[in-house]
């Protein structure tokens, strides 16, 4: 998120904190001291984790006399990677792809392959990102009816289950 | 000092290994204030008894030179009519009937005596007759050998872990698989051509079918979950996928991005949403669960104390008794 601060002491922190209060996890702050914006301002560009509401978190950062330029939001959150064994490529990778793409809320943001022949069976890493733990969770049971349906073999990471 | 008298049902690797331990420490265990003593063997063939005691290191050598004296007695005869404390029941498993040792169990548990047991098959399929009889007649009934070999398991549950809700358990519990996984992933060799060269070693049965298609992993699974979560399910319940259809390209994908495969069984209670399952899974290279060779592993998710993890070695002669043992020296010193 890139925010505009007015040239008087005490800003920086009067705009990290409504970030934190909203539980949002700040993951680097980089101020442009130097490069004051034709308004006399001082940009700040703030990363963070943040699954809230976002509107409310803009109105309250406005709320505090801070302009905000650009925001933007990196949706997925949550990574897995999972192996699959089988025909990948008869049984049509590219559909695979598409159906978890298609949910809305997981995407697939990796693939390395290997097919050692043409009647052998292939094998595919498969790295999906995911809005959050319980869409990751939902993306993992998906692929796992993919796989049943093409006869592939899935190889979920050990910790695919937990719920907390 | 009090003496323990044991009776050996089965002499095969687990039964030799009990044999082995006890010759080696002459049966004194004077920590535990306790001698061992065994006053029957039983194989196939019949029943060796001595009242007065046997000697293990005797015994053992006539079952492998082939003159061992044995009475025409069964087996079960023996068990329901011999006089011993405890009965040390280490036969095959038998994952469909588990029998022969389910009557065995049975018969020493009617009669008020312990069992202690190696044997998968009676405890997956009827934990809860088993330790209901056991309770009702004021005696033990141990299975520390059945899961993970050498590996405490229950018995870190029972009082180590006392007081813990143990929210759920995954590990490797098999050795042969495990061997397999790990040749394949550092040589980068066909599935198929490591199977043999384990049948070779010793390390997978001829019929290698009920340990690489997960069918023993998945009768352990059952066994924690009755034994841990008192779940009451049985081998039909577990989802099962063996190793045979993993690839070397698989392992050289998953180790490229930092993972290992290895075939866990998993159990969680969790309510609706219960995991009961065994499956090959990506497992990061530095996790706990990431073991060599034939090691088993478990992790014991509890609400106190946090993750523990063990790790042992799965199966094995002497390293089963020692299993048993420690159960034999808990019924010494507790009761």
């Amino acid at each position: 998120m890139d925010l505009e601060l007015k040239d008087i002491p005490g800003q920086l922190v009067n705009a990290l904190v409504p970030i934190s209060d909203a539980g949002g996890n700040i993951v680097s702050v980089v101020h442009h001291h130097a490069k004051r914006t034709p308004r006399g301002t001082i940009p700040i560009q703030v990363t963070f984790d943040f699954e809230g509401d976002l509107e409310a978190l803009k109105f309250s950062l406005e709320s505090r006399d801070i302009k905000i330029g650009r925001v933007n939001e990196a949706k997925l959150l949550e990574h897995r990677t999972v192996l699959i064994v089988g025909h990948i490529i008869h049984s049509d990778i590219r559909d695979t792809i598409d159906q978890i793409d298609q949910t809305g809320y997981a995407e697939v943001v990796d693939l390395a392959m290997s097919m050692p022949g043409i009647n052998l069976k292939s094998s595919a890493r498969i790295g999906i990102s995911a809005e959050g733990k319980e869409e990751a969770r939902k993306a993992m049971s998906l692929m796992r009816q993919i796989a049943r349906k093409k006869d592939l073999l899935v190889i979920e990471p050990i910790n695919s289950e937990d719920t907390q | 000092m009090k003496t323990l008298s044991v009776a050996i049902i089965g002499m095969g690797s687990v039964g030799q290994g009990v044999l082995k331990v006890l010759a080696g420490s002459k049966g004194q265990y004077p920590a535990q204030r306790t001698v061992i003593k065994v006053v029957a063997v039983a194989d196939s063939k019949g029943v060796a008894v001595d009242d007065k005691g046997l000697d293990p290191g005797r015994v053992l050598k006539e079952k492998l030179n082939g003159d061992l004296k044995r009475s025409g007695q069964s087996a079960l005869d023996y068990i329901r009519t011999g006089n011993y404390d405890v009965l040390v029941e280490v036969t095959p498993t038998d994952a469909k009937t588990g029998e022969p040792g389910l009557s065995y169990i049975t018969a020493a548990l009617s009669r008020g005596k312990s069992v202690v047991t190696s044997n998968k098959g009676p405890v997956a399929l009827q934990y809860k007759a088993l330790t209901g009889m056991a309770r009702e007649k004021g005696v033990h009934f141990l299975y520390e050998a059945t899961v993970g070999g050498a590996m405490p398991v229950f018995n870190l549950l029972r009082t180590p872990l006392a007081g813990n809700k143990v929210l759920g358990i995954k590990g490797i519990f098999n050795g042969t698989c495990n061997y397999i996984l790990t040749r394949m992933a550092s040589e980068g060799l066909p599935y198929d051509m490591v199977l043999s060269e384990a049948k070779e070693l010793g390390y997978a049965e001829a019929d290698p079918t009920y340990d690489v298609e997960g069918i023993d992993t998945a009768l352990k699974v059952v066994i924690l979950a009755n034994t841990a979560f008192g779940m009451n399910v049985s081998l039909k319940d577990v989802s099962v996928v063996g190793i045979s259809s993993i690839t070397p390209d698989a392992l050289k994908l998953a180790a490229d991005d930092g993972y290992v495969i290895k075939l866990i069984g998993e159990v969680r209670p969790n309510g609706a949403e219960r995991v009961l399952k065994v499956s090959p899974r990506l497992v990061p290279k530095m996790h706990p669960l990431s073991v060599q060779g034939t090691l088993n592993a478990a992790l014991i998710e509890t609400a106190l104390a946090g993750d523990i993890a063990v790790v042992g070695k799965g199966a094995g002669s002497v390293e089963t008794a020692s299993a048993i043992l420690s159960d034999l020296l808990y019924i010494a010193t507790t009761s």
